[in-house]
């Protein structure tokens, strides 16, 4: 086992290890925002840039510290690491820069926006984001192009994280869908009219942390702070068949993967589970679904928020990310 | 050129029959043995110059279609890989390609009084292809010639210390050249692989 | 007197074919290895020459050689960096036209020396004629026995192929150039783990420039210390110099490390001093990614010290005073010359070449280039000047590969010593008229 302190909070971890999913154990403030990584897609991760994090000791027998910010996602720990991530101001006002340069491009268009509400750029932004903007220049835009007749595709919002690109690779036979072109005119295509036909593909929705793949079935029905995510189940021949069902009174709106507290998948789903069982006989509702502290969702419920020192070790924190997790989703559901 | 490249129109297939040369397919054999088993996709690079060369001077959907089956990739691969290299073009281009170079030590010796010369000359912009479809002017980034700036590439033939009249000779020549017409294929892909 | 190791034989008609380079002693360190020394004596002597990287970042090469992992038991590779992309570099374009088989001599020693059995030389794509003469050299070695199988009965087999790129400047580092040579987009990989543990294919690869490896032979044939004898302090050999710009001479030189710049500059066997008479203003000394510097801290250090052509000299103040001797491309600029269009120039140079993959390279490049080129069209306003100091030092340092260094030095230090000149830009657009001289109505046929 290898001991690593990240924020004043040590924790032993396995080796092989990274700095982010350490950050994961320990939970709360001190872990980095992820744009690009998604630990259930094998080589994502680096590109982002925004879970660098300042690595002031590197190892015990090494105590140098690194010369410059390093990916948390990408880094593995050593035994006796000392990282800073919130408690590093350079790393806080790298972020800052990180968020300013995704956001210059992005066409900032989150009114008329299906991902509204459950946008991981607009958390980011909210958590790390400086007020009014310094990019004057036209904005690069793309034409809004369907993929197929199950996912819409708006390049526009695209950070180009790739984890739609992987999600192709790994979870289908055939990737049809692509980066082409580079540097600031890269984008997400098929190149020629192409449709991405293959039973995950809609799993390409729910990795992307913007609004660039979004959901055809789901377009402009409904605000996701107006529905209610509940478990739900079904027996499938293709997938687990465990899936969140988002309802509005008895109507089911849309189906996605679990996503945890990282907003992360729990499982892959298969498309016919996402887009072709929409009635309630379907499926087997269980319960409702946690909802995250951050999560429009629970806006209004603010009252206990109370933000974890980081400067206390976790078993002095007052108030436990889980407990105040549940209070919220006590009020919400009762 | 921004816009262009962002709002490129899907491309269609047209559905044809692409097929190498018996030369060329020897090439090709020959390249993708220089690499392991297993790795052949490491061709793709080369194969793609030599499809450029021998199908119109760029690479249309089903040229690079016919890449993917040679080597047993995906399309969309070859796709990723045609539109991140500047040297391989998705459109059409003219006979000949002038590529006048626009980075800074050409720029400072001269190289943008060049430009505009030759698009004065040609009547077209950077980027377009004269009515005759002879010539194609594309402004690129740093030739690695600095020392004879300005310069300018024509096919793979490098034209160095450029003056107005040195541009009036070589197109001049090209013309004629083109005139005399039996399209003499250039030897470069002998020498080249 | 000038020493040489790399140009010696220049001059001697036909060097470039194999019968002549080897009357001229070509070839003799690869016997020589293969016959008399282990692989890990060479990788020794090699260290023990102080030779560094000549490709830009200037990194000790025997030093390189040694992070090679020689446990795994997958095969090996060596790639030849000539992917030689940045602005105001041209001498391994050079060395390769004129003697390739002092590249090929010095692939064979390296390789074996890495225990490696193939070779790779990644040429950039717009030297297609070079990659003729290449193959025709490695054709030739190949037919008097230094290639292929049991070269010269040592049971040592190797094999040495050309691949070339296709216009992408982000290949010459050396990741993405791994990633194009397999086929895909040239996006540098996340690092570590470094290509001497997971390279080429997944195996160990080391990847060296040109001109590096045509140092090799040399080493091989008078020991490590014989090398080290060259040049200045831990700048040891000669160096490329590629000088281009408003100079009498422009053009490709070896001198030894340790020469000042001022007599490279001004010596009629180098530079020969600026074009028509014309006062210095600047030069950009280690091609176009390294800070610019004014004429005044180029001839000497902050500290009053004679400025030398060494990796040391030429960093000596850091980046508030100093540069870098990178790749050795030397580019001059006359007084006339102006600064903030040539900084736009560059910008846009980065702009075009960023890979996209990661977000501060991605999205500053372009911003920078698209503020100066406001600035640069008489549309600046003061804030702008330091909004791409803010830009730059946010994209520094903070990106996958060293492109977005490239891409803020420029920026960051070209306003560090020519503020005021981006100012009058500024205040004054139309008294520069430098940005006019592109425009058609300016051309006169």
């Amino acid at each position: 086992m290898l001991k690593v302190t990240i924020d004043n909070h040590t924790i032993e971890v396995e080796e092989g290890t990274t700095i982010l999913q350490a950050a994961r154990l320990i939970g709360g403030a001190v872990v980095p925002p992820a744009m690009c990584y998604y630990s259930k897609l094998k080589e994502s991760g680096g590109k982002c840039r925004t879970c660098l994090v300042k690595v002031a000791q590197g190892s015990a027998r090494d105590p140098r510290p690194m010369p410059k910010l390093v990916a948390s996602c990408r880094t593995l720990v050593a035994d006796g690491m000392v990282v800073q991530n919130i408690t590093s101001p350079e790393v806080l006002d790298t972020r800052k820069a990180i968020v300013e340069f995704l956001l210059i491009n992005h066409p900032l268009d989150c009114p008329v926006c299906d991902q509204a509400g459950e946008c991981q750029l607009q958390d980011l932004s909210y958590d790390n984001g400086r007020e009014g903007t310094r990019f004057e220049e036209a904005k690069r835009t793309f034409k809004v192009v369907d993929i197929g007749d199950k996912i819409q595709l708006h390049m526009n919002r695209c950070i180009l994280c790739y984890r739609c690109v992987y999600t192709a690779n790994q979870l289908t036979d055939k990737r049809s869908h692509g980066i082409l072109y580079r540097g600031d005119v890269a984008e997400i295509s098929t190149y020629i009219q192409n449709d991405i036909t293959n039973d995950f593909s809609g799993n390409m929705i729910d990795v992307c942390p913007v609004g660039a793949l979004t959901d055809k079935s789901f377009r402009f029905k409904n605000r996701v702070w107006f529905l209610k995510p509940m478990n739900a189940s079904r027996s499938c021949s293709k997938c687990s068949g465990k899936v969140t069902a988002w309802l509005r009174g008895e109507e089911i709106y849309r189906v996605t993967g679990r996503k945890d507290q990282f907003d992360e998948v729990e499982e892959f789903i298969c498309n016919e589970c996402r887009f072709d069982k929409k009635e309630l006989t379907d499926w087997t509702i269980e319960s409702p679904r946690n909802i995250q502290r951050a999560s429009v969702i629970s806006q209004n419920h603010y009252l206990k928020a109370k933000n974890p020192s980081v400067i206390l070790p976790l078993e002095n924190r007052t108030v436990s990310m889980e407990d105040f997790d549940k209070e919220i989703n006590n009020e919400l559901y009762s | 050129m921004l816009d262009k490249r962002i709002n490129h129109p899907l491309h269609e297939k047209e559905g044809k029959e692409i097929c190498f040369s018996e030369a060329s397919l020897q090439k090709v054999e020959q390249i993708i043995s220089r690499y392991p088993k297993g790795k052949e996709k490491s061709a793709l690079l080369p194969l793609l110059h030599i499809a450029q060369e021998e199908f119109e001077g760029y690479l249309s959907v089903d040229v690079m279609d016919y890449v993917a089956k040679i080597l047993n990739i995906q399309p969309i691969e070859v796709y990723e890989v045609a539109t991140f290299y500047s040297q391989y073009y998705l459109d059409p281009v003219g006979k000949h390609v002038i590529e006048i170079c626009r980075t800074g030590p050409c720029a400072i010796c001269g190289g943008e009084a060049m430009q505009a010369y030759l698009e004065k000359k040609l009547s077209v912009k950077e980027g377009e292809t004269t009515t005759d479809g002879l010539f194609t002017l594309k402004a690129v980034e740093c030739l690695g010639a600095c020392g004879s700036a300005p310069v300018m590439q024509i096919n793979t033939e490098f034209y160095e210390h450029l003056t107005f009249e040195k541009i009036d000779q070589i197109l001049d020549e090209l013309t004629k050249k083109a005139k005399e017409a039996k399209s003499e294929k250039s030897l470069w892909k002998e020498k080249f692989f | 007197m000038e020493r040489k190791i790399l140009l010696k034989h220049l001059d001697v008609p036909g060097i470039r074919t194999f019968g002549v380079f080897r009357s001229t002693g070509g070839y003799r360190s690869v016997e020589h290895a293969l016959k008399n020394m282990t692989p890990d004596e060479v990788v020794e002597e090699v260290k023990e020459s102080g030779l560094r990287g000549r490709g830009g970042a200037g990194f000790p090469a025997g030093m390189k050689w040694s992070f090679i992992d020689r446990k795994s038991n997958k095969p090996r590779y060596l790639i030849c960096n000539a992917d030689e992309s940045e602005p105001g570099t041209f001498k391994d374009r050079y060395l390769m036209e004129k003697i390739p088989h002092l590249l090929i001599e010095g692939m064979i020693c390296s390789c074996y020396a890495l225990g490696a059995n193939t070779g790779y030389i990644y040429v950039r794509g717009e030297y297609k004629y070079i990659i003729g003469i290449l193959n025709e050299a490695i054709r030739e070695a190949y037919d008097h026995g230094f290639l292929g199988k049991n070269i010269l009965g040592s049971n040592y087999n190797l094999d040495i192929h050309v691949h070339s790129g296709a216009g992408a400047y982000i290949c010459g580092e050396e990741t993405a150039l791994i990633e194009s040579l397999e086929g895909k987009r040239g996006n540098p990989r996340i690092k570590p783990p470094f290509p001497a543990v997971v390279g080429l294919y997944g195996c160990p690869t080391v990847v060296n420039n040109v001109e590096t490896l045509a140092n090799i032979g040399f080493i091989v044939n008078h020991g490590g210390s014989e090398f080290a004898r060259y040049g200045m302090g831990k700048s040891t050999g000669t160096k490329l110099i590629s000088a281009c710009g408003n100079i009498n001479n422009p053009g490709v030189y070896e001198i030894e490390l340790g020469l000042s710049v001022r007599e490279f500059l001004y010596d009629p066997k180098y530079c020969g001093g600026i074009k028509n008479g014309k006062e210095l203003k600047a030069v950009i000394a280690g091609g176009s990614s390294v800070p610019i510097l004014p004429a005044n801290l180029i001839l000497q250090t902050a500290a009053g010290a004679e400025r030398l052509m060494t990796y040391e000299s030429l960093a000596e103040g850091g980046f508030v005073s100093g540069t870098m001797l990178g790749s050795g491309g030397f580019i001059v600029y006359d007084e006339d010359a102006c600064i903030v269009r040539n900084t736009w120039n560059l910008a846009r140079f980065y702009h075009h070449e960023s890979c996209g993959q990661c977000s501060p390279c991605r999205e500053g490049t372009g911003w920078m280039e698209n503020v100066l080129h406001r600035i640069e069209n008489g549309h600046g306003r003061q804030k702008d000047i330091d909004l791409l100091v803010s830009i730059a030092s946010k994209i520094e340092g903070n990106t996958i590969c060293p492109l977005g260094d490239a891409a803020a030095w420029p920026v960051a230090s070209a306003i560090r010593h020519f503020r005021h000149e981006f100012e009058e830009h500024v205040l004054h657009p139309e008294r520069c008229g430098r940005n006019e001289i592109g425009k058609l109505e300016n051309v006169e046929s």
